[in-house]
This record gives C-alpha cells, sequence and structure tokens, in this order.
C-alpha cells in the first residue's frame, strides 16, 4: 500500500498517496474549517479558511498534497485568528443580514463565525453593495447579497448535473456569481438539480421557494454544537 | 474594400442572424476551439466595438461553451467591452509616475476637446474615453493608447489636436506621423515609442551576433544545454528569480507527449518598460532564446504572451516569427535538424496585470479569465493544457541566447554571487534621464541615480509597487536578488511627492489587478485602500497604524498567488522606512467619537429634503 | 465602613425594536438579585430621560438611522466608562440597514422616503405627503451600526441574546471578568 503518516498539531494521520491534507484530516476525524470545499465536488482552494501551516508555510489544506512526515499546524490561536479575519471578510463584503435570513441556523458561514468567535469590533469597513433580486425561476430565488463566492454550485451544476447554470464573471472585487442566460428562468435550472439541493449553497443565496424556515429555532443543523463536530466525532481519542 | 472596423453598427439588440453567421465565421477562423477564446474575443470586440449577450451566445454555441463561461472571460479583460464602444478607444495611463508628470490636465483636455468624461463615448460613436494601468511608457509620461497605436509625452494642447482630429475621421495611425502606414514594423515601432537606451550593457545591448547562441546549442545535446543554462547562474529576469536551469530541468524530466515553452511578455508591474525595448531592438534574439529553451527541453510548441498594452509591437513580433519561419529558424526541422519542430504563436493579452503570474499566464493562453493555478502541480510539470511548460521572461530567454554562445564562465563572471550578469533596468520619476540601464547586478541605488540624474530623489521605488520602497538612507543598498531585487522597475521620487497619494494609487492599482478568486487578495486589498484614505484624509488613529500591519499580514500569509503576498508592500515598505508620512496624519480621539463619522455629511441629504436645518446640530435652527 | 457603591448602568434602544430591552428583563428573577448590585440611571425602564451621573455601564440596542440616535449614542459614550452594543442592530444595524443595500437609485434616501410614504404597495397616503415636522429627527444617508459612529467595547450578539446571555455578561462585566462568549452562546438571530 502507499500510505503514510504525518501531524497535525501533534496528532499522527494517515494517509494514501494523493490524498489532500484536509481529506486525510477528515478521514482521521480532524476538522479543519473550510467553506468553498465540500465532498464530492472538485477542490477549489479560493475561501482560505482551510489555511494550516505545513511545513512552515501557509497553504490551503484542501488542495495541499499530503506528504509523510510533514508537520501541520491547525488549531492555533494564530491560524483561528486567520480564519476569523477571512470570514469577517466575507461578512463584511456582502449584506449578510442573519435575522431575516432563510438560512439562518442551518448557515455554514454563520456558524463558522460561531466557530472562530466572531463577536469583538472589527475595523473592516461594510463594503455594501448593491445587488439585485433574482427570483424570475417559479422554483428558486437566488439572492446573491448573501454570496461568498464559493463557487459549490458552480461545481455542482457543472459536474454533477451536467449543465453549467452557474458561472463566475467580473474581476477582482466585482466578481460575482451569474447566471448562464437573462436570468434564472432563462437558464435550465431545476429545483432538483443537486447545484439547488441544501447540501451545495453554504449561505443563503440559492433559496428553494416555499421552504423557508420551515424548521424552527432549537431544530436547526447549528442551533446544537458547533460546525465540523460531525467530522470531529469520528476522532477516538 | 470595407473597413471592418467602421463599417458595423453596434448591435444593441438580441440575436440577428447577420451578426451571428459573421461571430460564427471568425470563431470557425480560430477552429471553434474554446482553448483561442481570447483571440476570439479580440476579433468580436474588433468587429463589433463590444461584446454583447448575443454575442456571447454565438460563441458559446461554436465552441460549446456555456455563455456564462464566454460570459466570465469577456468580464475579467479590461480591453473587453460590455457595452458600446466608440470606433476608437483612447486610453489614457493612470499611473502615479503619469499623474506626477501631468496627466491630469492632458485627461481634462480630451474630455474638453471630446465633450464627454471618463467611461463614456462621444454621441457620434466616434471615440470612447478610457484610463488604464500602466502601459509600460513610464519614461514618456503622460502616455495614452489610441486605438492600435501610443502616444507619448502628451500634453493638453495635443490632446485637443488628437480629439478634433479623432472627431473628424482621422484613424488613430495618422496620428503618429506622415507616412505612418507606409513605414516598416520597426519603423512604426519606434516612431510611436523612443527606446531611451541610456546604457547598453555587454550582454544584451551591446551588438549581438544573429543565432550565435542556437547555432551553438544545435552543437551540443539537450543535456549540455541544462548545464550551461545552469551553471551560468542565470536566473529569472521577471522578479522572481527563480533558476532557469533548474526550472527547464523539472520541464526535461517530466515525461509527457509534448512540452511548451512560454515567453511571458506581459511586462504589466508598474515602473517595468524594458521588456519592451527588448522586443524592439532584440525580437531575434528573444526568439532565439525560445527556440534555446524548446530544444533543451524538448519542446515543440512555443507560445509569446504580449500584454494587450503592448499591441502597437504586434505587427513587428508577427514579421520577426514570418521571418524566421521563412528562414527555417521555426517550424520543422529548425536549421535542418530532423526532428525539432518547434514553432510559435503569438498570443495577445487584453488588459490584465494579473497575467503576468505564470499560472493565469497560462490560463489566458487556455481561453480563461486570467486566474493563477493551484500548485501544486507547477507548470514545470503540468502547466499549459496540462503538459510541461516553461514560462519565462523576456530578457530571461534574451540572455540564455547570449550564454549558449559565449559561455556560461563569460555570463557568471559579471555581477555579484547569486545574481550573476547584467540586467536592465528601467529607471522613470523625477529623473533627468529615465530609461533603460543594463548593468551588471550589484550596483547601489546610489549609483543608478546618479547615473539617471535622480540626484534629488527622496524615495525610490525599487520593484514596482510589488517591491520596496527605500529613503536617502538606504541609497548604498545593491541591486541584487539577496538585497533589492526588482524585474527592473526602479521609479525614483523627489522630495515634492506625497508618499501616501503614491502608496493610495499602488493600492487602488491592486484592487483593480486583483483576479478575485480568493477572499483575502480581493476584499482584504479594498480594506488597505480604504484605510490609506483614511491616513489621507487626517482621520487616523494610532489603531489604525496595527491595523494596516495587522490586515497586511493577513492577506500575505493566506493569499494564493504573488499579487496577494506582495500587495501589501506598498504600506509595509512605507511604514518601514518612512513612518512619520503616517504619524503625522494621526489624530488622538480621547472622547473616542469616531472621526470618520461626519454628521454633518451624514445628515446633509435629510436637510435637503426636508428643507430645514438641524434642531441638533445646526447652531441656527431659527435660519 | 461604608458599602461599596452600586454599579451604574444606563440603556438606551436607538433605531431599535425593543426586543432586546424584552431580553433583559427575560433574565426573569435574577433581575431582583442583580438590582442588589446595580442602579439603573438614564433607561426606558426607568424612565430617567437624562444621565443624573457618570455611569459604569451604558447598554445600548440599535444602530443609528437618524441624527437624535446619533446625540444620545454620543452623550452616552461621554457618560459610560465602557459601551455595550448590544443585539444585532447595535452591532451591525440589523433589519434598519437594509436600507442601506437594497436602494439602488442616485438619490437612495428619497427613495427611501417615497416608497415608505407614498409609493409603497400598502400605504395608504391620501395627502400623499412625507412627514416632516421640525420635531422629526433627520434621517441619516445610511445606518450606521454604533461601532461607525462611536467607539464600542463589548458586543453582544444575537437578535434578541437571550436573557441567559445578557445576565452572565453583565455580572462578568460588574466583576470585572468579562473575557468572551462560548460558542454555543454566540447567535446572529
Amino acid at each position: 500500500m502507499s500510505g503514510f503518516t504525518f501531524t497535525i498539531d501533534g496528532i499522527d494521520v494517515t494517509a494514501e498517496e494523493g490524498q489532500t491534507i484536509m481529506e486525510a484530516a477528515d478521514a482521521a476525524g480532524i476538522y479543519i474549517p473550510r467553506l468553498c470545499d465540500h465532498e464530492g465536488l472538485r477542490h477549489q482552494g479560493s475561501c482560505r479558511v482551510c489555511t494550516v501551516k505545513a511545513g512552515g508555510r501557509s497553504v490551503a489544506a484542501c488542495t495541499q498534497p499530503a506528504a509523510p512526515g510533514l508537520t501541520v499546524e491547525n488549531e492555533t490561536d494564530h491560524i483561528t485568528k486567520l480564519r476569523r479575519d477571512l470570514v469577517e471578510m466575507l461578512f463584511h463584503e456582502g449584506n449578510h443580514l442573519c435575522p431575516i435570513c432563510e438560512a439562518s441556523g442551518n448557515c455554514e458561514l454563520q456558524a463558522m463565525a460561531y466557530r472562530l468567535d466572531m463577536t469583538a469590533p472589527t475595523r473592516f469597513p461594510y463594503l455594501e453593495p448593491t445587488r439585485p433580486l433574482d427570483a424570475s425561476h417559479p422554483d428558486i430565488a437566488l439572492d446573491t447579497n448573501r454570496c461568498i463566492t464559493c463557487g459549490r454550485c458552480i461545481r455542482a451544476s457543472q459536474d454533477v448535473d451536467g449543465k453549467g447554470v452557474f458561472g463566475y464573471v467580473g474581476r477582482g472585487i466585482h466578481r460575482r456569481l451569474a447566471v448562464n442566460g437573462a436570468d434564472l428562468a432563462d437558464t435550465d435550472a431545476a429545483r432538483d438539480d443537486f447545484a439547488m439541493s441544501a447540501e451545495v449553497c453554504p449561505v443563503g443565496c440559492i433559496i428553494r421557494k416555499g421552504e423557508g424556515f420551515s424548521r424552527p429555532i432549537g431544530e436547526r443543523d447549528y442551533d446544537h454544537g458547533v460546525i465540523g463536530q460531525e467530522i470531529e466525532g469520528k476522532r477516538r481519542d | 474594400m470595407a473597413d471592418p472596423s467602421t463599417d458595423a453598427i453596434p448591435n444593441v439588440a438580441g440575436p440577428d442572424p447577420a451578426q451571428d453567421a459573421a461571430i460564427r465565421e471568425i470563431c470557425a477562423r480560430h477552429g471553434d476551439d474554446p482553448h483561442r477564446m481570447m483571440d476570439i474575443l479580440h476579433d468580436v470586440q474588433a468587429r463589433f466595438r463590444w461584446i454583447s449577450p448575443a454575442s456571447m451566445e454565438s460563441v458559446a454555441a461554436a465552441t460549446g461553451l456555456t455563455r456564462v463561461a464566454v460570459e466570465g472571460v469577456a468580464s475579467f479583460y479590461a480591453f473587453f467591452a460590455l457595452s458600446p464602444k466608440g470606433r476608437v478607444t483612447i486610453r489614457v495611463c493612470d499611473d502615479i509616475i503619469d499623474r506626477f508628470a501631468g496627466m491630469p490636465a492632458v485627461r481634462a483636455a480630451f474630455e474638453a476637446a471630446l465633450g464627454i468624461g471618463l467611461g463614456s463615448t462621444t454621441e457620434c460613436g466616434a471615440v470612447s474615453l478610457e484610463e488604464t494601468p500602466c502601459i509600460g511608457l513610464c519614461d514618456q509620461a503622460p502616455a495614452a493608447m489610441v486605438g492600435d497605436v501610443v502616444l507619448t509625452r502628451l500634453t493638453p494642447e495635443r490632446a485637443k489636436e488628437v480629439a478634433r482630429a479623432l472627431l473628424a475621421g482621422a484613424r488613430p495611425e495618422e496620428l503618429v506621423c506622415d507616412g505612418f502606414d507606409g513605414l516598416a514594423p520597426h519603423a512604426k515601432a519606434t516612431r510611436q515609442v523612443a527606446n531611451n537606451i541610456r546604457l547598453a550593457g555587454n550582454v544584451l545591448l551591446a551588438p549581438v551576433p544573429d543565432e550565435a547562441g542556437l547555432r551553438r546549442t544545435m552543437a551540443i545535446d539537450p543535456a549540455a544545454i541544462l548545464d550551461t543554462v545552469e551553471a551560468s547562474g542565470l536566473r529569472g529576469c521577471g522578479g522572481a528569480g527563480f533558476s532557469t536551469g533548474r526550472k527547464w530541468r523539472f520541464a526535461a524530466a517530466t515525461q509527457a507527449p509534448r512540452r511548451v515553452v512560454i515567453c511571458n511578455a506581459d511586462e504589466g508591474e508598474p515602473g517595468t518598460f524594458k521588456d519592451r525595448v527588448l522586443l524592439t531592438e532584440r525580437p531575434h534574439l528573444l526568439i532565439e532564446g525560445m527556440t534555446v529553451a524548446a530544444r533543451a527541453v524538448g519542446a515543440s510548441e512555443g507560445i509569446l504572451y504580449l500584454r494587450g498594452e503592448y499591441a502597437y509591437l504586434r505587427p513587428l513580433i508577427d514579421e520577426v516569427l514570418e521571418d524566421r519561419r521563412a528562414r527555417g529558424l521555426l517550424g520543422r526541422s529548425i536549421l535542418g535538424a530532423e526532428g525539432f519542430d518547434f514553432d510559435i504563436r503569438l498570443q495577445m493579452g487584453a488588459g490584465a496585470y494579473i497575467c503576468g503570474e505564470e499560472g493565469a499566464l497560462i490560463s489566458s493562453c487556455e481561453g480563461l479569465p486570467g486566474e493563477p493555478k493551484t500548485r501544486p502541480p507547477f507548470p514545470v510539470t503540468q502547466g499549459y493544457l496540462g503538459l510541461p511548460t516553461v514560462v519565462n521572461n523576456v530578457e530571461t530567454f534574451c540572455h540564455v541566447a547570449r550564454i549558449l554562445d559565449r559561455g556560461a564562465d563569460w555570463f557568471r563572471a559579471m555581477g555579484t554571487g547569486g545574481s550573476h550578469g547584467t540586467k536592465l533596468f528601467s529607471v522613470s520619476g523625477d529623473c533627468a534621464r529615465p530609461g533603460i540601464y543594463e548593468l551588471p547586478y550589484g550596483h547601489s541605488v546610489a549609483e543608478l541615480l546618479e547615473m539617471s540624474g535622480g540626484e534629488d530623489a527622496a524615495a525610490v521605488l525599487v520593484g514596482g509597487p510589488s517591491g520596496t520602497m527605500i529613503g536617502r538612507d538606504a541609497f548604498d543598498r545593491h541591486l541584487t536578488f539577496d538585497d533589492l531585487a526588482t524585474g527592473g522597475a526602479v521609479i525614483v521620487f523627489d522630495g515634492s511627492r506625497n508618499i501616501l497619494e503614491i502608496v493610495e494609487y499602488y493600492m487602488s492599482f491592486f484592487v483593480h489587478e486583483s483576479c478575485g478568486y480568493c477572499t483575502p487578495c480581493r476584499v482584504g486589498n479594498v480594506f488597505l485602500q480604504k484605510a490609506v484614505a483614511k491616513f489621507r484624509q487626517g482621520l487616523a488613529n494610532q489603531a489604525d497604524i496595527d491595523y494596516l500591519r495587522d490586515l497586511s499580514a493577513t492577506i500575505i500569509e493566506t493569499s494564493r498567488c504573488g499579487l496577494g503576498t506582495t500587495s501589501p508592500n506598498p504600506i509595509l515598505s512605507t511604514l518601514e522606512n518612512f513612518p512619520l508620512v503616517y504619524s503625522a496624519m494621526i489624530k488622538p480621539n480621547p472622547d473616542r467619537l469616531r472621526a470618520t463619522f461626519d454628521i454633518q455629511s451624514a445628515i446633509d441629504g435629510a436637510r435637503k429634503i426636508a428643507h430645514r436645518r438641524s434642531y441638533i446640530h445646526d447652531r441656527d435652527f431659527s435660519e | 465602613m461604608t458599602e461599596p457603591r452600586k454599579a451604574r448602568v444606563a440603556t438606551a434602544s436607538l433605531a431599535g425594536c425593543f426586543g432586546c430591552h424584552m431580553a433583559i428583563l427575560d433574565m426573569d428573577e435574577r433581575l431582583v438579585a442583580l438590582m442588589e448590585k446595580v442602579e439603573i440611571d438614564r433607561s426606558p425602564l426607568t424612565d430617567i430621560k437624562t444621565f443624573t451621573r457618570r455611569c459604569d455601564i451604558g447598554i445600548i440596542e440599535g444602530g443609528c438611522c437618524n441624527e437624535e440616535n446619533v446625540h444620545v449614542l454620543q452623550e452616552f459614550r461621554k457618560n459610560c466608562d465602557v459601551l455595550v452594543a448590544l443585539g444585532q442592530c447595535a452591532i451591525m444595524g440589523g433589519l434598519p440597514v437594509m436600507r442601506n443595500a437594497i436602494m439602488h437609485s442616485e438619490q437612495p434616501l428619497l427613495e427611501c422616503l417615497e416608497e415608505a410614504y407614498i409609493t409603497g404597495r400598502y400605504t395608504r397616503n391620501p395627502l400623499q405627503h412625507i412627514p416632516n415636522d421640525p420635531a422629526l429627527p433627520l434621517l441619516l444617508d445610511k445606518v450606521y451600526p454604533l461601532n461607525d459612529v462611536v467607539e464600542i467595547d463589548v458586543n453582544i450578539p444575537g437578535c434578541a441574546p437571550s436573557g441567559d446571555v445578557i445576565h452572565d455578561t453583565l455580572v462578568k462585566l460588574l466583576e470585572g471578568r468579562f473575557e468572551g462568549f462560548e460558542p454555543r452562546d454566540i447567535r446572529f438571530d
């Protein structure tokens, strides 16, 4: 077999040839926070929330191959602080209004902020972009004010649904999610596309109409417990 | 014969069969190949003056992509327009060097003469006016692109003349000089842009023999070529300084059906214009160097990625490539060597600084938005279309050709330990003799300032905004990889210049040029720019200095490519070397009220709507 | 020997719905024990309308949407040692801040007022008049979180935060041992 070991925060982790640091960590029950990475989709390495220190260099765990004897730092104060900055940037970049959002309580961005203790005042400005709501489609609404450009919907639509409903347009701070037509109704998007499923969009951008607030406070994904505990639960200490 | 660029009425409505057919023909000319998206969109832009949604549908249908994928490319590059443009687009350079050289008055003159503001198009559809970052003409600023030509040393009077002529129907070529169209490509280039070679060094700018390096190459094995390049100590000349020989070895060692050699002629780092001069005066040497590389690593395919801002050099490069093909120096069986096939295609860029990063450059060559690639794998093992790819700078390839001619030891003996050979420095800004200086590595900044007439310098930016800003106390530092590294840019600022204004400009440059893929660079740089603006407005406090450092550190540590890892440098190097310009702007706020909140401007809109003053905040409420 | 003085707390609701004040009261009977240690000065709860003395802690819900909010906030900053932003409106603008993002015109404030009073789908306003009494505070160009107007010391997130979190945070602040929140206590809704 082509297995080897490396360490994450001093804990031995076994890996196979070709696995990324994150894949090996997930299998070992060690949670590395991430937003743009999702099981079953190709790795993008754009959110940078999965930044770890590997062999002294800061890299994205979702794209960096594991290597024999590699020393990885994950849950350190320094790295947690970097991740909190990045999550904060995402909040300030868009218009994230948790009190009125259908995804609140099931939102990975929000849950990540809870995990990373994003509560203190910050000097980051709010960019307050003006992004219109696309409710043209009979079954799906798109509120890109909440989009964090994770690209999971793009990859899901291209690679799993074989459709290509979504794509990135623009450059820099103007980079945003766009659809393959004049609006969503002008595409071949369908309610039962994998790209439109609850597990793909981590936030409240892709909204399945008629479903909002159907789960009460107390019964939502992150009402009890912290994001990542499904992975951490796998570890036997 | 009808001029295709003038006979089409820009199509603002939906699908149109004639337009669709024309676009299908354009796509067919490029083999309906989605990897040729840059060329397809350039041609669509040239024909219709914009890339409309209907055009995107046509291109998508022809190339088998989705419309949103086509839109992704069209919306990434500054020179592709998503709204109709005029027959001619004037792009004035907004770099800080041009600003200091008088561009604001030139721009105002254009606006007045054309009757439009920046970002607009004249009513008659003749002219669009835009601004663009550094176009590589810093030594003859203020400068602008006008259609496919460039005009330098602009004055408000000249701007007025140019505007009038264009409105009257003149072609940009007619603005350069009389008889321009009849000139040979090299003459056309030098009529537009002076070379300003101030000091020709021993390696590149002194007279060079034709094909001496290539002939020597053909007489030895590829392994010996690699040994020679490595032994010479040559390091990449684009700024990163990676050992050229080592890079080539990785590519040569990777098993693959084909390998690729790419020349990075994207020269986008503000203040850098030395490749411009090499492309003008040593294009054969460049192609020779690429051919040597192809021989060394076993490549059959080459690409010369030329930045869109150097479109004025395209005819010259096309002519050189054609000439070399005709003489058996490119194509099949080069110099008669059976099996040594190598040809080069010219890939035009379209206005994106990030495409100077090798991964983004490769993406662009593949017809994608200029986003850097995930690494590993590195381009030398899996690059262009997954093939082992060597990407090197223009100057690097030129040095290679000379090294193969004169030998590794000859090159290595020049310069200093760790920084061998000569380097072309492009000096501009507040100096008497801006231009190109070819020097061995190891000279001090002070020596270069003396040569270029920059003795009054108060600050020097070595390496462009990605580099380091130093003050007088550091002018004795050396131009080497270990001390002050640069891809060539050396920008001189005298004591009258506002350091914070310079820093603010460069932060807006990085914001403009970030590809947007990763969070820290896309968002963090905007925050840094706003933070610097706060200092310029005198609204900052001591904690804001800590904030600049802290945010810079986050961006550097978590960014995905070289843009994000160096974009905070203007701030960090000036905090280090010019701390007083920051501390002079800070005010303590013991009352803990935010200086950035201005109640008067916050209620001004309401005052106007309500037609009354504020009971709380305006003293004379009774008025 | 004299008793240590009671801590003085002031509260205000600016551009808030008073839900966070209701959440303060959600600490139920623990309020009785708290009153052994705390005096409430200026507050809607006591109906004391101006500061009678300098306060140790000022708790504010709601962000700043008009000039009166700014005035009150600045008074709180001047008269309190520690300022607490209570709830999402105070921390990031909450619901009122929606007007910052959804107005797309050249004159967002006018668009907002016209939609609210004249063109809104469910508005009945026969006089077609935007209220403009001199006693009405002027609206700000946009809604500002508290931290954009004055320096804020502590944020208690939630919409509204639970009575438990408010009580525990207040007690820790009074005892000088507030060090932040457990993930389970952090809510943005």
